[in-house]
């Protein structure tokens, strides 16, 4: 039964030029997600998560320096659409962003129903009308009050921004969501309201999201599947139960290790060292000067190895896995 | 850590004891303390106050660490801040070693300033720019008149060892933006500890941090504190880390403590709903989460400037007691030796 | 600091400005070596007799370089500094009696006459002073009787003799003696030319010397003006002062704006206010209006004029930018660290407020020495400036009031305003690469 894939990405590489060279933000990523599922895209700073949401949007700076690989989003081949068609056919019309501190982007002086109807009226052509009804129709989902049309931003508390720019990757009932750091900002108890709005829209509106954040805890509140994402690479991906059960890249169960439990009893762990820069990094496996169970064959980059659905990109499951470029 | 926490038990103290035996006997006693900020419009008269500390009571005694948890906008800032004597009180008082701090001067509060570490949330602001390593490290011995050039040098090394940041000569000429955010934060800690403090104030000290170095920080500071026999307040909004650092928790809400516990009953059996929303909204890593909603009370936590009558968790309240919680404010009660609840719901306690 | 060097030599702007202002400095330097200022001055004012040998309003010798036409150069030829050319000899006629022979032997290559001669005489006697006759001798062997003159001590003969304009018929000496005969317009006449001086000496130790001045159209390197002044002097040091008055202003400015902003921010309340107000009132007051009555009316000094130009400008406009950011770098966390180690007031406003100005206050410094330095040149022109000062705005002045362009004498009012323009690029390409420097957001990517 093959399932449904609403995003298909392979090879994605995305790099920049800067003062100080080349920056490889996105060095080969590959990975997939089926529809009606929510991603979890986990990593430090750093690590290039959010270059890769700009890459799967195509919301590229002026500094590019390569920009290659391949975006199926339905089956469909995105890369080969020029700016134009992108913007008109993809962007904010299948997939859209919420993007990291969106809430404290509303621009000031319009009204926030304004702001949340203005990609209707541009990408799908709605009347201001009917943008503003469905308008309506998406604080309801994300549970804002009808009146909030009429505030202003700076009248709204933090979890209630958010909430009204989430309405607003909603407005083209999109298929695919990117949220960038969607709650990091809010507090605790904001932050399971959101994650509960988050999960009613995938109930409700079958979309599917990439949620892209470094705090694995509150991840799990709505990943189905979990990447893993370090030094501008994906490392490990799988299905959220088996992940948070047991990882298998070294970097991902140090990684569990270290976010401290509420309810169990251990003692959380930490990782010495800090991640290579995207300026030069080191040949072979990224992650071998801080991997405890380094071996030779380390200082030459792994494949990607596939176990039963899941994927490694690391040496220790040579024999398990098969290779998932075969 | 467990044999402390029962001698302790005796210093938690009720509204009802003596005020003078509680400064008496503990190392920082804050006291009925309220800080209102005035609401200016123009020049013209006071629209108001924001009532960001209303009324906060309790003790810290040598060697204790307690944790102050709260959502922002709680207060716990403006209370660390008034701890910090950077506020003056708008009624209360602080008392440190019995000293009351609004009638210290010049001299005094500066040897106050130095029996106090400060480790701010973000390590990188909290280092001058401008300033290498050594130089800032320098600062606080300079203005406390620690004059000798080598006694400098020898707490610098000390100092810079102690939060493992080795070897001390590598760092000296380095400017903050040359360190990763774990090394500023160190040398944060670094420069805390220079003035042999006898407290040890960490406003939210590593949530600016990535997650893999947070508990290298916790456990850095944990270090510390049981070498140097440090007095700790923590100060976060995440309640996962204070498990691994507390004896006693402090929840804020609205500018009042309306629960003070030991770190185990806050996790095993907390009492006040808000503790209880607190918990429940905080989750560990698990794959189940995803499949149920979370259960925590709808809502904003209000406004500072015009508070809730009663029970300032009323409005969002699932228990709710009618008639009682949006009329009257609750008092302590002691559920158990340890823990303090300011609920009605359990006033038979 | 290092850095700093490293990226600036990034942008050819600033090295361009750098070796503009290094020039300046340079000049100044030499100058203030070179020419002390006490003989400068005396240079400057003195009259006439002082300066000797200079033409009145001649151009720069540079001049000849760019003209076909090339103009003469002052000539002097002094029995007293005997060089090729002069020649002092004796021939004894007898009863006591000597003839004191001087010969004045020169080319003149120029295509244009000289503006004006004269011969110094002096001599020493005790009762009888030495009689001169003069003679005047032409490439072509022409000979003309320049007159006969008595030879009192000090003695100038300036080719007016009565009978020589008879014989030149009007035609003025200096065209005349050199005319190619019968040339219209007048020519002169290349070759090598004699005047012969011959003084008859009465006593055993009677002596006679001449000393014979051809003034030229072009003289020295910037020329000279209606008081026969050099220009070069002026001009050279002009160049110092107008540094030390634009650095100075400029400095004393930025540094006492920088604190009054900084204390007025770091204390907040009845201070910022009233520091706000003074700000506020003194920048509707009309500046060089000011300047102007504090010149008529009190003292045109540069020491005066520098502190009042320092006084109006310390509470201007630029308090309210560092203002604005002194309020921002107030939050900042560190800031509140120092507080909490016990950092008096004084201590963070020194070494946690200001050093964080500094990245927009060294460029701002920079850029402003040079409208300091046209503001000086711009009173002097007004007639404002130092009256005792040779300035490069004094030049400019006199320029003006004797109608320099009218006249056709461009160079000196050119010379110096070319040199506020390289003050002023030098100046500006300098600032606006450290502004680049110093603040990374207003590189290019």
């Amino acid at each position: 039964m093959a399932a449904d894939k609403v995003l298909n990405v392979k090879d994605l590489k995305l790099f920049f030029r800067t003062t100080k060279g080349v920056v490889r933000a996105v060095d080969g990523v590959d990975f997939t997600l089926e529809r009606n599922r929510a991603v979890v895209i986990v990593g430090e700073s750093g690590c290039g998560k959010t270059s890769l949401a700009k890459a799967i949007l195509r919301l590229l700076p002026k500094n590019v320096d390569t920009y290659s690989g391949k975006v199926f989003l339905n089956d469909q081949e995105t890369m080969k659409y020029t700016d134009e068609e992108y913007r008109t056919k993809v962007r904010w019309v299948k997939m859209s962003m919420v993007p990291q501190a969106a809430m404290n982007s509303l621009n000031p002086v319009l009204k926030v129903g304004d702001q949340v109807a203005e990609p209707a009226i541009i990408h799908n052509d709605m009347s201001k009308e009917v943008a503003l009804q469905q308008a309506k129709k998406m604080f309801q989902q994300v549970g804002v009050p009808d009146d909030f049309i009429n505030r202003y931003a700076f009248e709204l508390s933090g979890g209630m921004r958010q909430r009204v720019t989430i309405a607003m990757s909603l407005m083209s009932l999109p298929e695919l969501v990117i949220l960038d750091e969607p709650t990091s900002a809010l507090d605790v108890l904001t932050q399971a309201n959101i994650f509960n709005v988050l999960k009613r829209i995938k109930k409700e509106l079958g979309v599917s999201f990439i949620l892209i954040t470094h705090d694995i805890a509150t991840s799990s509140e709505l990943a189905d599947d979990v990447a893993v994402m370090y030094a501008g690479q994906i490392v490990e991906t799988g299905d959220a139960s088996r992940f948070f059960d047991c990882p298998l890249h070294p970097y991902a169960i140090k990684l569990m290790d270290s976010v401290p439990r509420l309810r169990a009893k251990q003692e959380p762990d930490f990782i010495t060292g800090k991640p290579p820069s995207l300026l030069n990094p080191p040949t072979g496996c990224r992650f071998k000067d801080r991997c405890p169970s380094r071996f030779e064959r380390c200082d030459e980059e792994p494949p990607t190895y596939n176990i039963e659905g899941r994927t490694v990109k690391c040496w220790l499951y040579a024999k398990e896995g098969t290779n998932h470029n075969d | 850590m467990t044999d402390t926490t029962q001698e302790k038990s005796q210093t938690i103290m009720t509204h009802d004891d003596d005020l003078k035996k509680r400064r008496e006997n503990s190392l920082l006693s804050v006291q009925n303390l309220k800080v209102w900020f005035e609401l200016r419009r123009l020049g013209f008269g006071t629209t108001g106050y924001v009532h960001a500390v209303d009324g906060v009571n309790f003790d810290l005694d040598y060697r204790e660490t307690i944790a102050i948890v709260g959502e922002s906008g709680c207060g716990k800032t403006t209370l660390m801040k008034s701890i910090l004597a950077l506020y003056q009180p708008t009624e209360g008082e602080i008392y440190f070693e019995g000293n009351p701090l609004s009638e210290l001067k010049g001299y005094q509060m500066r040897q106050y300033r130095s029996e106090i570490g400060y480790v701010q949330q973000d390590p990188y602001g909290a280092l001058a720019p401008f300033m290498n390593i050594r130089r800032i490290l320098e600062e606080p011995m300079i203005i406390n008149g620690i004059n000798s050039k080598q006694e400098r040098k020898d707490r610098i090394f000390n100092a810079l060892e102690e939060v493992k940041l080795t070897p001390p000569g590598d760092f000296l000429e380095k400017f903050p933006h040359m360190l990763s955010g774990g090394q500023q934060q160190r040398v944060v800690l670094a420069r805390a500890m220079l003035l042999e403090p006898k407290m040890i104030v960490a406003d939210e000290p590593v949530s600016m941090l990535d997650a893999s170095v947070r508990v290298e920080i916790l456990r850095l500071m944990e270090s510390l504190q049981e070498r140097h026999d440090l007095a700790v307040i923590y100060i976060t909004h995440d309640l996962s880390t204070v498990r691994y650092f507390s004896e006693r928790v402090f929840v804020m809400y609205a500018g009042q403590l309306i629960e003070k516990t030991l770190i185990e009953d806050v996790v095993h059996d907390p009492k006040h709903p808000y503790t209880k929303a607190l918990m429940e909204a905080t989750s560990d890593p698990d794959a189940n989460n995803a499949l149920h909603y979370r259960d925590v009370p709808p809502g904003e936590p209000p406004s500072l400037v015009n508070p809730p009558k009663g029970c300032r968790f009323h409005p969002r309240c699932p228990y709710k007691i009618e008639g009682l919680c949006e009329v009257e404010v609750p008092p302590y009660f002691k559920t158990k030796p340890d823990q303090y609840v300011a609920c009605w719901l359990y006033k038979d306690a | 600091m290092k850095g700093l060097l490293r990226n600036f030599k990034q942008y050819p702007s600033a090295i361009i400005g750098s070796i503009l202002v290094l020039i300046l400095v340079g000049i100044a330097i030499y100058t203030v070596i070179a020419i002390p200022y006490d003989e400068a001055i005396d240079q400057w004012r003195g009259g006439e007799d002082v300066r000797g040998a200079v033409p009145k309003t001649a151009r720069p010798i540079y001049v000849n370089w760019f003209t076909s036409k090339k103009l003469p150069s002052t000539m002097v030829l002094d029995t007293t500094d005997p060089v090729e050319g002069v020649e002092k000899s004796e021939q004894d006629l007898g009863k006591g009696l000597r003839d004191i022979n001087i010969v004045f032997r020169f080319d003149f290559n120029a295509d244009d006459f000289p503006q004006e001669l004269q011969v110094v005489m002096t001599s020493k006697f005790e009762d009888k002073n030495p009689f001169a006759t003069l003679t005047w001798i032409k490439p072509d062997g022409t000979e003309i009787d320049l007159g006969d003159i008595g030879i009192k001590h000090s003695e100038i003969y300036r080719f007016q003799d009565s009978n020589l304009v008879e014989e030149l018929q009007g035609v003025a000496p200096h065209i005349a003696l050199f005319a190619v005969p019968e040339s219209d317009p007048p020519e002169p006449m290349k070759g090598t030319y004699e005047l012969h001086v011959d003084a008859i000496v009465f006593e055993e130790e009677a002596d006679a010397d001449a000393k014979f001045i051809s003034f030229g159209q072009v003289h020295g390197i910037a020329g000279t003006d209606t008081r026969r002044r050099e220009l070069s002097l002026a001009l050279l040091w002009g160049t110092p002062i107008a540094l030390s008055f634009g650095l100075l202003a400029a400095v004393g400015t930025s540094f006492t704006t920088m604190f009054i902003a900084a204390t007025g921010v770091w204390f907040g309340g009845v201070v910022d206010e009233s520091i706000q107000r003074v700000t506020e009132i003194n920048m509707m007051l009309p500046f060089l209006p000011f300047l102007i009555m504090v010149g008529t009316f009190y003292s045109r000094s540069i020491w005066t004029m520098l502190a009042v130009v320092i006084l109006l400008s310390i509470f201007g406009g630029s308090i309210k930018t560092y203002r604005a950011i002194f309020l921002q770098v107030k939050e900042s966390q560190y800031i509140e660290a120092a507080r909490s180690y016990g950092a008096g007031n004084w201590r963070i406003i020194t070494r946690y407020l200001v050093p964080r100005i500094i990245p927009v206050l060294i460029p701002g410094l920079v850029s402003a020495i040079p409208s300091y330095v046209f503001l000086e040149a711009s009173l002097a022109i007004l007639g404002l400036g130092d009256p005792i000062l040779p300035t490069w705005g004094k030049v400019i002045n006199d320029a003006r009031m004797s109608g320099a362009l009218y006249n056709e004498n461009y160079y000196w009012i050119l010379q110096p305003a070319v040199l506020l323009m390289i003050t002023g690029l030098g100046f500006a390409l300098i600032g606006f690469a450290l502004d680049r420097i110093f603040n990374p957001k207003l590189r290019e990517v």
